[in-house]
């Protein structure tokens, strides 16, 4: 209720502000033989940002500190005896009910008289004290505002200074980028930091036992060793590399110099719509399907296949991975300049030599590059392997066996648990840290040799 | 020259040869061909089979068996004493307590015994069950909604009024015949005087097969499997779309005009723009890493909520939705942008009335792709608690909540999988079919813009 009224007059403060500011500037301009720098728009924007600005500073503060003096006044109106005989759970829940009784809704049982007194103390210091900040921000506002019109003049220059604010204010957004990598690199050293003052970083990074103690206490934590995980997420990846690389490729020449105008107009988006597909949805399709499919061929030809394994979610993250694949490939093979093309086909060359002798020769760091970049999504793929790859963190290279990844881990500490105390959920920070690093080098690497490749042709 | 001329001499050995060569040739053109049609083949079955065995899977579960049952608020049962009114001096939370106390009293009373004379009454003469057995043909919520029929309108008292309710999903099961039916006892959900009494039901039109509103319209729930519906998780995903749109939307065309109209050659715009690309390539399970540390154990965000998962959802979006506008603005001719400096246009006039507006329509094809590929974002949400269970609709972003991909995660861990593998694939087809409408959208946007040009 009372943010709404505060809505509600900056509002009315914002629009009082645009007016006088765009009727000010139109007065300049009906005056004869003057030139006025800026349109009234420009005029009325100008004094709207002046206004605006103390106002919600005021505000802004109020909501800051406002909490904590609302707190001390509630405390300070509390008889000390009465403090004293409460502990901390005690207060709060006193706290909690002059609270409830100052805003009239009431607390159910017999009310203390020094609570009911508090309560309405506490109404009235609430009141005034909205009464003071909504009066303060008003005055500020109106003060700027008056400032401001004062300053209008035929010369000012109001479009510059309001093209200025929206400058700072496109630039202030694109700082959300920025913060974002902050944020993640800091989220992620710190808290790994912070596990490793538990095990040692040696133990981590070269251990082959991943046995996390969750229920452990103090001193009995288990072991965290990345190697198995590593493993398992390169025993994923590369079989997903094994079904996307050939079928993703293959499409993307027979797209890009076979197929004729019609097919390529359909087949094309129909492979995209895999790109678009949840990867939730293909877990649960390697899991109710793929897997089981996987299982009972295994019996037929006498292999045994788990249902839940590296090659189901590794068949399965290939699917996904293939218009990846395709696209990328297609784009590079574009980029080859026709006349390469030209002078194979002059010297008698198939279509089929020219492609493997020429256009894949010349596509091939390009290629290889996007080889890259499909790898790190591998890498960083979690939903699949959450569903599908079974989830046994032991270094084992049989296909047909469960694994863990790298993702899957971080999922298994850190669902539903924040409290950051113990190495059982620090370890996701330290698995995430790793995951970052990973993919970051891949992409870099990857880019490095597109863009390195790019620039042979132009 | 003599090598020159004997080469370019045609000798019939040499055309023998080219002959021969050349059928192995073509042969090998048209594996060569022939693989690259397989691989698209392969492609688009993939794409074949995922659509087909999801609809196959799911279709299942959007019917639903339902119980007709004529309940009878025994007042020997419902013993209880007249709903609290609430008299004038009264405070608010004085009458609350009231009527929770009252509500707990309802509670408390042995609703398990008006269904089983509901049920005992549908059944044909003289059929002999026990209780426990009976209890469970019905889903174990329609206690709870035949309670909540009296609780709002406690005149119901002594009346015999017609209630639908669910039938459990073990019986739900046993009518679509998802269970084996010749198997043995044992191996049986459901005891052999309920499987033949549900048969009964379903002869005698007690029990009718329809179409599965409580998918739409419940929300999820552990203790009663089949009225378990999405309506939460939808709702949650809305809360989230909401906070993207709001957030991503803005701030990510903000940074795009700033990045690509405005920004001198600097070392800041430098890192910006690396930031950028990498932010792009950074797996979706670290931004939930990044929101479990700063916005959950740092700034004590609610946890759970779709505040935070749509803050999550929004860092992921932006860089998508950056690099398209990106795109789009590169995209506007320069014509147009000298003919608005020539007019005597500011820079900022320039962009904001003559360049945005043209790449508006493509500007909104990316952010709805974006949105799009946030909707289906299931890991980062895991990592900041939207995987807990919850039972009712949020009615704010600050509330706890689920979203649809994440419902989908929770329904395929369920124990009694053969009633919730069909629902599981109902999930995913009702997300797939958020998604196919959003990419819809965007598809005829596109398409309208390529008019236009």
């Amino acid at each position: 209720m009372n943010s709404l009224i505060i809505a509600g007059l900056l509002l009315v403060l914002l629009g009082l502000a645009y007016q006088s500011g765009w009727s000010r500037g139109r007065g300049l301009a009906t005056a004869d033989g003057v030139k006025v720098h800026s349109r009234p728009q420009y005029h009325g924007s100008y004094v709207a940002i002046w206004a605006l600005l103390p106002a919600l500073a005021i505000i802004g503060l109020w909501g800051w500190f406002g909490d904590g003096i609302t707190h001390n006044f509630i405390v300070s109106q509390i008889p000390v005896d009465a403090i004293q005989a409460l502990d901390q759970v005690g207060l709060n829940a006193t706290i909690a009910r002059i609270k409830a009784l100052a805003s009239g809704y009431g607390v159910a049982g017999d009310v203390l008289p020094y609570e009911q007194s508090a309560g309405d103390a506490l109404r009235s210091f609430q009141f005034i004290t909205f009464l003071i900040v909504v009066a303060a921000a008003a005055v500020a506002g109106i003060v700027a505002l008056l400032y401001a019109r004062s300053r209008i003049t035929a010369r000012h220059r109001a479009r510059n200074a309001v093209e200025r604010a929206i400058n700072l204010l496109l630039l202030a957004c694109s700082g959300v980028a920025i913060l974002t990598t902050v944020g993640i690199v800091a989220s992620l050293v710190t808290e790994a930091l912070k596990f490793f003052t538990f095990i040692n970083p040696l133990d981590f990074f070269f251990g082959t036992v991943w046995n996390p103690n969750n229920a452990g206490t103090a001193g009995n934590w288990g072991s965290y060793g990345l190697l198995p995980l590593l493993a398992g997420t390169l025993m994923i990846t590369l079989i997903a590399m094994l079904v996307a690389v050939p079928v993703g490729l293959m499409a993307a020449i027979y797209l890009s110099q076979y197929a004729p105008r019609q097919l390529r107009a359909v087949a094309k988006p129909l492979i995209e719509i895999l790109a678009g597909i949840p990867t939730i949805v293909f877990g649960f399709f390697a899991l109710v399907t793929v897997g089981p499919f996987l299982r009972d061929a295994g019996n037929l030809i006498g292999l045994s296949i788990n249902a839940t394994s590296a090659l189901t979610a590794g068949i399965v993250m290939g699917i996904m991975i293939i218009p990846f694949v395709s696209s990328l490939s297609d784009d590079i093979l574009n980029q080859v300049p026709r006349t390469l093309r030209d002078g194979a086909y002059g010297l008698g060359a198939t279509k089929s030599e020219t492609i493997r002798n020429v256009l894949l020769p010349a596509a091939l760091p390009g290629i290889v590059g996007a080889f890259l970049l499909a790898v790190s999504r591998a890498v960083g793929e979690t939903m699949i392997v959450v569903l599908a790859a079974g989830n046994s963190p032991v270094l084992r290279g049989n296909p047909f066996e469960p694994v863990a990844t790298i993702t899957v881990s971080i999922v298994n500490q850190l669902t539903g648990d924040t409290d950051f105390a113990g190495p059982q959920s620090l370890v996701g920070f330290a698995l995430g840290l790793t995951l970052f690093v990973i993919t970051l080098c891949l992409n870099i690497f990857a880019l490095f040799i597109v863009r390195r490749f790019r620039e042979q042709y132009e | 020259m003599t090598d020159m001329l004997s080469t370019t001499q045609p000798s019939d050995e040499r055309t023998r040869l080219i002959r021969a060569s050349l059928a192995r040739r073509h042969l090998s053109e048209a594996i060569f061909r022939g693989l690259g049609l397989a691989a698209i083949i392969l492609a688009l079955g993939f794409v074949a089979l995922l659509f087909t065995d999801i609809v196959r899977k799911g279709i299942p579960a959007f019917t639903q068996s339902n119980l007709h049952l004529s309940v009878t608020f025994d007042p020997a049962v419902i013993d209880v004493d007249p709903a609290p009114v609430r008299t004038a001096d009264q405070s608010e939370a004085d009458f609350r307590a009231a009527s929770l106390k009252w509500q707990r009293d309802v509670a408390m009373l042995n609703w398990n015994k008006v269904i089983e004379a509901s049920l005992r009454a549908a059944a044909p003469a003289g059929f002999d069950i026990d209780t426990r057995q009976l209890l469970t043909i019905a889903e174990t919520d329609a206690r709870h909604r035949v309670r909540e029929l009296f609780v709002n309108d406690p005149s119901l008292l002594g009346q015999t009024v017609q209630v639908d309710v669910l039938a459990s999903a073990n019986a739900d099961n046993w009518i679509k015949g998802n269970i084996n039916r010749d198997l043995g006892d044992a191996q049986q959900q459901l005891a052999a005087p309920a499987r033949a009494l549900i048969d009964q039901f379903e002869a005698n039109g007690t029990i009718t097969s329809g179409f599965a509103w409580s998918i739409f319209t419940n929300v999820d729930s552990r203790a009663a499997p089949a009225s378990a519906g999405l309506l939460g998780a939808f709702v949650g995903t809305l809360w989230m779309m909401m906070v993207v749109i709001l957030l991503a939307v803005p701030i990510g065309v903000a940074s795009a005009i700033y990045l690509e109209e405005f920004a001198p050659k600097s070392r800041l715009t430098d890192l910006i723009e690396v930031n950028i690309n990498n932010l792009a390539a950074v797996p979706s399970i670290v931004f939930g890493l990044l929101g479990a540390a700063v916005f959950i154990n740092y700034m004590h965000l609610p946890i759970s909520a779709p505040i935070v998962g749509g803050l999550v959802l929004t860092l992921m979006t932006l860089p998508t939705i950056i690099i398209a506008t990106r795109g789009a603005l590169l995209g506007v001719s320069p014509a147009l942008r000298q003919a608005a400096l020539g007019m005597g246009a500011s820079k900022t006039q320039m962009v904001f009335h003559h360049v945005l507006p043209v790449t508006f329509p493509s500007i909104l094809t990316a952010t709805i792709l974006g949105v799009a590929h946030a909707l289906g974002e299931t890991a980062p949400l895991l990592l900041i608690g939207m995987k807990a269970f919850v039972a009712a609709v949020p009615a704010t972003p600050l509330d706890q909540a689920t979203a649809l991909p994440v419902q989908i995660y929770l329904w395929q861990g369920n124990e009694n999988r053969n009633f919730f593998e069909p629902r599981t694939a109902a999930a995913i087809m009702v997300l797939l079919l958020v998604m196919i409408m959003l990419n819809g959208v965007a598809i005829y946007l596109r398409s309208k813009l390529e008019k236009r040009a």
